[in-house]
């Protein structure tokens, strides 16, 4: 897995997208040192930097005075730098650490994230080293302590909320849609939301219906709000820190079954965009549009299909709200047809938004119908066998290529 | 008669403090009064704060002339929204006046007040102007929220008035969220979260105070019990209604919220006690003319004679008119000039406000996202320019 996808970061400058477009997030960031200046903010760091001194100097305001010999050696380096190895939840909370130490106003609020660690391990350890007022176990009560963060953020703060499974953030949509969504338009641009809400979700390991539940359907339609899902730990870590850092209410959606995944990453501090798409597999017959888990299904498929001599081209859409229009675009007018591989229902979900999308703005540039391959329409159910059946599974997927590209 | 020539010749300069220079019992605008509430103030797991209010000359006549302003408001947007300039939803909150303008009086610009949708006088209260206010109400762009709020939705974030919130019971964990933050930043400050005597039944209130009392916020909770949620009285709809008392382990205040000085002086108290040791709930009883909204004509569900009999005995406005003239400060011509005064600068904040354009259609889309952190759409074709990464 992991050597599939450096492979695939390897290969990326050969794609037509501009390669600046589509590099690790630390050479994108080298392009942007104007703007460091603006905020005092060096982007390219060695982790062993600490910002100096307490909250004061916290956002933005550590200059690393070897900056530019430092991204010249990350420019030609960065590829076979060794980095180190970590699982995706641990990728999580070194995002999480490393934004907790730069900024004294990031705070953890959820269930059991402080003492117990994080039901999936994400806070662990972090409440020993920040302490109860910055790593804050709650009661099981999501409304209020949704509506706690949101009001924090109102003020200035920045927290991260957790939920358990993100299912059980459906107790606190009013508070996500009205108030984390919809504060920044009704008063006018005078509070920022910058919350993150956090959580797994996703279909599991025989879970059952409730705890199996996609929330990214029902929150893309709130207006103000990011959505983004990763799927790899490269790609936690720097939504996780794009995410905080964002003054907007980003909502990040993790999977039950990603938490164990294993990578390489790269040592230095990296930040990706929040609104890009990650290019997976370049290719030439077909664009795969797949998020989170169903990317690992893609890929799978993607081996049977590359024996099959097909050339799919798979993108990580990434941003569930709002799309890479960009990136799926130049994929679809150099392929001409599109398959969408996601784990929502296909009522109403986040492939019937993409395929909309993209009617709208690629019709022409379609070869074939758009195809789109979700769960079924069913809660999930408890037995394996049907749960697996409730999913999109590899076969269904190169079976859908095989007909798209007849 | 010279004594009465200067009276006139001096409040017709403005409707300001002046006072006559003719024999008065208190010579200076800061002589000490003390007052005793209407009726005492009952406490639940707490040692309720005395009778006797402090207050002076001053501090009375200015709670005279803004609670005459907040009156006048609601009144000029009633008579707006049967001239249909209002549209939508218009919740008046004239009758309970005294609650906005005692906690005022007791707290400063640092503290924070979150309120729900009844909260045009708040919002004065905490600095707003009558323009801003206006223009919100008829959509226009002086509006405080640009026209894109309306009435439920004022806010201003440099006087810490956090809002202005439309659903029910919601803004309750957010004021607490806010209290979070002052103690996390070591603020030394409070927040009032105001909710009705409808909001006191939803979950997430105790949900939330729950978690104020676990983590020592300093969180105010204020229940402005007008007795009716709506159409439905407080007996039909809370097994016990005795809201100072439903927090259970935290404690409670009950106040008359028709008297401005009780108001101060619960407010003051409750400042003191949640800094030192977390949550407390203050029950204001209070009472609202108009119907809930101007929709609901506010009779149906009580009778009239209610509605004139509290108007009669405890309006607070009459009430503070009462004290001034029985400790003789200003004289009762005064007093009617500076209803006058409040009267033109309403009209005149009205004809002003209607003069404000309706906001541009650009600001559709504006303010849905914060610009500068890569958060624009960026389109099929990337015509809008990225923002750089910080």
């Amino acid at each position: 897995m992991a050597s599939l996808q450096m492979a695939a970061l390897l290969s990326a400058p050969s794609t037509p997208v501009p390669s600046d477009r589509v590099r690790l997030g630390a050479l994108r960031l080298s392009a942007s040192s104007s703007s460091a200046a603006r905020n005092g903010g060096a982007l390219v760091v060695r982790s062993e930097a600490k910002v100096s001194g307490g909250g004061a100097s916290a956002r933005g305001l550590s200059l690393i005075t070897h900056a530019v010999a430092e991204k010249a050696a990350a420019a030609s380096s960065a590829d076979s730098k060794p980095g180190h190895e970590l699982l995706l939840f641990e990728a999580l909370r070194e995002g999480l650490d490393e934004e907790m130490e730069r900024d004294p106003t990031v705070c953890v609020m959820g269930e059991d994230v402080g003492h117990y660690g994080g039901s999936y391990k994400v806070t662990k350890g972090l409440a020993t080293k920040y302490g109860d007022l910055r790593v804050l176990d709650t009661p099981i009560a999501e409304n209020s302590f949704t509506g706690m963060g949101i009001g924090s953020a109102m003020t200035g703060l920045r927290p991260v909320v957790e939920g358990m499974n993100m299912g059980f953030l459906l107790l606190a949509y009013n508070q996500i849609s009205n108030n984390c969504g919809m504060l920044h338009y009704t008063s006018g641009g005078q509070f920022k939301i910058p919350i993150v809400i956090r959580g797994p979700g996703g279909v599991g390991r025989q879970l059952g219906a409730e705890h199996s539940q996609r929330l990214e359907s029902y929150f893309q339609s709130i207006p103000g709000l990011q959505m983004v899902a990763c799927s790899t730990p490269y790609n936690a870590k720097g939504l996780m820190k794009a995410a905080i850092r964002s003054e907007n209410p980003v909502v990040l959606f993790e999977h039950v079954l990603l938490y164990n995944l294993k990578e390489r990453i790269p040592d230095e501090e990296y930040v990706l965009s929040l609104e890009e798409a990650e290019m997976v597999r370049p290719g030439e017959h077909v664009t795969i549009l797949t998020y989170s888990r169903m990317r690992y299904h893609v890929m799978q498929a993607a081996k049977t299909l590359v024996n099959k001599g097909y050339d799919p081209e798979v993108i990580d859409i990434r941003s569930l709200k709002p799309f890479d229009l960009y990136t799926i675009g130049n994929s679809i007018k150099k392929t001409h047809r599109v398959l969408i591989v996601e784990e929502c229902m296909r009522t109403g979900g986040i492939g019937a938004s993409l395929r909309s999308a993209i009617i709208d703005n690629f019709w022409d540039y379609l070869d074939a119908p758009i195809l789109c391959l979700s769960s079924q329409d069913v809660p999930t159910p408890y037995a394996g066998t049907l749960e697996n059946w409730t999913v999109v599974q590899p076969e269904q997927i190169v079976a859908a290529v095989e007909q798209l590209c007849k | 008669m010279a004594a009465a020539l200067l009276r006139r010749a001096s409040t017709s300069s403005s409707a300001s403090l002046l006072r006559p220079l003719s024999g008065r019992l208190f010579s200076s605008d800061e002589t000490v009064l003390s007052i005793e509430t209407s009726v005492p103030f009952t406490g639940h797991k707490i040692e309720p704060p005395s009778r006797m209010v402090d207050t002076t000359p001053k501090e009375l006549l200015s709670f005279f002339s803004d609670m005459a302003l907040m009156r006048r408001m609601e009144i000029a947007a009633d008579s707006l929204y049967k001239a249909k300039l209002i549209r939508g939803f218009c919740h008046l909150y004239d009758g309970q006046e005294a609650v906005a303008v005692g906690m005022e009086a007791a707290i400063t610009k640092a503290d924070g007040i979150i309120t729900a949708y009844r909260d045009h006088c708040t919002f004065l209260g905490r600095g707003g102007n009558l323009v801003q206010a206006f223009s919100e109400l008829m959509g226009r762009q002086a509006g405080c929220s640009n026209g894109k709020g309306g009435s439920m939705h004022f806010y201003k974030k440099d006087a810490s008035f956090y809002g202005g919130h439309g659903i029910v019971g919601a803004q309750v964990p957010l004021g607490c969220g806010v209290a979070f933050a002052q103690k996390y930043n070591k603020e030394g400050a409070v927040t009032f979260a105001l909710y009705g005597d409808g909001a006191a039944n939803q979950g997430q209130l105790f949900e939330a105070l729950n978690i104020s009392a676990l983590w020592d916020l300093p969180a105010i909770l204020v229940c402005e019990n007008n007795h009716y949620g709506m159409g439905t009285a407080e007996w039909r709809a809370a097994k016990s209604p005795a809201y100072y008392k439903r927090g259970d382990y935290v404690p409670g205040l009950k106040v008359d919220g028709m008297d401005a000085l009780a108001v101060k002086q619960a407010c003051k108290f409750a400042k003191e006690y949640a800094l030192a040791n977390g949550p407390i709930i203050l029950e204001m009883d209070t009472y609202r003319y108009h119907g809930h909204s101007m929709s609901d004509p506010g009779s149906t569900y009580r009778t009239r004679d209610e509605i004139s009999g509290v108007r009669q005995e405890r309006d607070p406005i009459e009430r503070v008119r009462k004290l001034i003239l029985a400790h003789d400060i200003a004289p009762a011509s005064e007093l009617k000039d500076i209803e006058k005064e409040v009267r033109k600068q309403v009209d005149d904040a009205i004809a002003q406000a209607k003069e404000s354009p309706m906001p541009d259609a650009s600001e559709l889309f504006t303010n849905v996202y914060v610009k500068g952190y890569g958060a624009e759409s960026f389109g099929a074709d990337r015509k809008e320019i990225r923002a750089t990464l910080p």
